[in-house]
């Protein structure tokens, strides 16, 4: 019993005290080091996957920090003053996202990196973003939502730039922290509008105070720029091909993880922050639009690229369109037509797993054809298909189900986005099949480019743990496309619904009655 | 540096470190706390730095960082002392022990041996923040070229 209650934070703080402690094992042996990784990421994992099987059972979790129960979250006045952490449907599958990544990364990295080439180090910065993740995700307090996204932010920039023998990375992790920076503040400013006028910090109570007015708009858009700019939607997406094509291919998975916690925050900021004030579909519209521009841009952009890396970190911020398209979609339309709105918030949200899953696919397979050659120049590469096998059926998959062809998971989620946007404006779904279309043609380009043909030099294969890593999402994808409709009943749903009419109930959970 | 500068230095040196663990310790008490006065500590070894040069500093680097490792370590870990009830649960606080002693109602000039796990939590930021700032001071020296004295 005592363990379940607690799960929400011993999720967050066990990979917090593994990133410490990592380093001091490091010291004493690395045999010690990896063990103490394993333990800690397994016990993560199962943490997380409690948080989400009591919150999809009974409801919403609430963890109150320093209170005397879990449960205690009015303090003496009336106020809900602590720190909380409140799990719902949407948070919980978030956190699952993350697990998953977080796994694959993990196990991906004992033989893809190198100890000479700071392994402890990438480790340490490894637990500590996957820390700041879930935090993001449970967090029921707009400050401590803050403290933990940027706490992401330094952890994804160093992953980014700890290589400091190669020029490019250091030059990507400045670009990167440049925008987080300003993301962050944006949201450190929205924050501090809303404290000066409410006197409070919890999400929930805010919620219930919030009237709509001239300064809780600003407080609103600050909070759409920050955290459009840290999700990479298309003004100020010009840090994610870098970030994500410099990473190591383990580390460039979780920024990816990272981007959706992001995505996370908007959701919870526009639904239950704002979700009693807000009624104008204005600015469903704009994350609508915001989301078609987003995923057309970067699909063009991915035309033109050379290098495997930037290529699949195009793709990566095309799928980010898609799910502001489908969440935007059912924004907009939330107050007048609940019954196709749904749809786009589950295809919307659907999305989100396919993407970390796919994208989490094709970095991996890169990182493995990285290592193999040296290089990820697609016009110096050619014929890895003859000794790389198994990555290149990896890389095969991946790239089908991000076009989203029929039995895979891409087809799935992307089948409800069209279904709904069409019923909303057919530009829409058309600008995202043609999306999908041009996205179909890069990869196959890119497969065809780097694994058929003759070949061309000795390529190294790819080491057992990162085969293991890359086999669990393939393992996923598969499972997502052929069953999708347990995942969308059991998981997708509960998600959808928390964030769509579960407002009252968030609050309810958090302020009694 | 010179004589004279090296000679201040050692007088100095103890005084602000005697001030940064001042500040540490009344933290729950006056303004101040763990960052503030593990930045003053840091300075401590700023001045070292600039007096002694790096390569007298450079075998500490490890230490720092372990201290560094250590300090979060103790944070996380007097956090976890109150899982029984929640985590972060003050529960020295009020219990007569250590940093146990019950607050007394009304004005007073401040007991240091109360604020439960507050006192020791500003420590482990304390030994965080001066070795974490320590260490970049450190490394900034070390990287900054070959002029040093």
């Amino acid at each position: 019993m005592t363990i379940g209650v607690h799960a929400p934070i011993l999720a967050i703080a066990v990979p917090l005290l593994g990133a410490f402690a990592l380093p001091v094992f490091a010291k004493v042996h690395r045999s010690l080091r990896d063990l103490w990784a394993i333990a800690v990421g397994a016990f993560t994992c199962a943490m997380v996957i409690t948080v989400a099987v009591q919150t999809f059972t009974s409801g919403i979790q609430v963890y109150t920090l320093g209170a005397a129960a879990p449960t205690d979250t009015i303090a003496s006045g009336g106020f809900p003053i602590r720190i909380m952490l409140v799990v719902d449907g949407m948070s919980a599958f978030m956190g699952l996202i993350s697990a998953l990544v977080g796994l694959a990364s993990l196990v991906y990295a004992f033989h893809f990196l190198k100890e000479e080439q700071g392994k402890t180090l990438a480790m340490t910065l490894f637990f500590l973003l996957w820390a700041g993740m879930l935090g993001m995700e449970y967090t029921g307090d707009m400050f401590n939502f803050f403290v933990f996204l940027e706490v992401t932010s330094i952890a994804a920039c160093s992953l980014v730039g700890y290589r400091t023998w190669e020029s490019r990375p250091a030059e990507a992790a400045f670009k990167t922290m440049a925008l987080y920076t300003v993301g962050g503040l944006l949201v450190l400013l929205a924050i501090g509008i809303l404290y000066g006028e409410y006197g409070a910090l919890n999400i929930a109570y805010l919620s219930s105070k919030i009237t709509g007015s001239q300064l809780d708009k600003i407080a609103l858009g600050l909070l759409l720029g920050g955290l459009l700019m840290k999700v990479g939607a298309v003004p100020a997406h010009m840090w994610a091909p870098d970030a994500y094509g410099e990473a190591p291919a383990q580390a460039a998975i979780m920024l990816v993880a990272n981007t959706q916690a992001s995505l996370y925050g908007l959701w919870r900021v526009l639904f239950t922050l704002f979700g009693g004030a807000l009624s104008a579909p204005a600015v469903g519209w704009l994350v609508t639009s915001l989301g078609v521009l987003t995923l057309l841009v970067a699909v063009l952009m991915a035309v033109v690229q050379t290098d495997l890396g930037r290529l699949i970190a195009y793709g990566a911020v095309s799928q980010i369109g898609y799910m502001l398209l489908g969440v935007g979609v059912g924004l907009t339309v939330l107050p007048s037509r609940p019954d196709w709105g749904l749809v786009a918030m589950k295809g919307g949200i659907f999305h989100m797993v396919n993407d970390a899953a796919t994208i989490g696919l094709l970095f991996l397979a890169a990182g493995v054809v990285k290592r193999a050659v040296g290089t990820r120049d697609l016009r110096a590469l050619g014929g890895l298909g003859h000794d790389l096998k198994w990555t290149s059926g990896f890389f095969f998959l991946g790239a089908l189900a991000l076009a989203g062809i029929p039995p895979l998971n891409g087809f799935a989620s992307k089948f409800l986005i069209y279904e709904s946007s069409f019923r909303l404006s057919p530009i829409l779904t058309a600008i995202a099949v043609l999306g999908s279309i041009l996205l179909l043609a890069v990869f196959a380009r890119a497969f065809q480019g780097a694994f058929l043909g003759p070949r061309l030099r000795e390529a190294k294969p790819a080491s057992p743990s990162m085969l293991v890593a890359m086999g669990v999402l393939a393992a996923v994808i598969l499972a997502m496309g052929l069953v999708p409709g347990f995942f969308v009943e059991h998981m997708v749903t509960p998600a959808a619904e928390a964030l769509w009419r579960g407002r009252d109930l968030y609050l309810a959970a958090v302020l009694g009655g | 540096m010179s004589v004279v500068v090296r000679t201040i230095a050692r007088i100095i040196v103890p005084m602000i470190l005697a001030f940064g663990a001042y500040v540490i310790m009344h933290g729950h008490l006056t303004p101040g706390g763990g960052f503030q006065g593990g930045a003053v500590i840091a300075s401590a070894i700023a001045l070292l730095l600039v007096v002694f040069g790096s390569g007298r500093l450079a075998g500490h680097k490890n230490l720092l960082s372990l201290l560094e490792d250590l300090g979060a370590i103790a944070f996380v870990a007097l956090a976890f002392l109150g899982i029984g009830c929640t985590f972060f649960r003050n529960v020295l606080a009020g219990s007569g022990g250590l940093f146990g002693m019950p607050v007394p109602p009304g004005p007073n000039p401040g007991f240091l041996n109360t604020g439960g796990t507050l006192p020791l939590m500003n420590w482990a930021v304390g030994l965080k923040v001066a070795a974490g700032l320590g260490s970049v001071v450190l490394l900034l020296g070390l990287f900054g070229g070959g002029d040093d004295r």
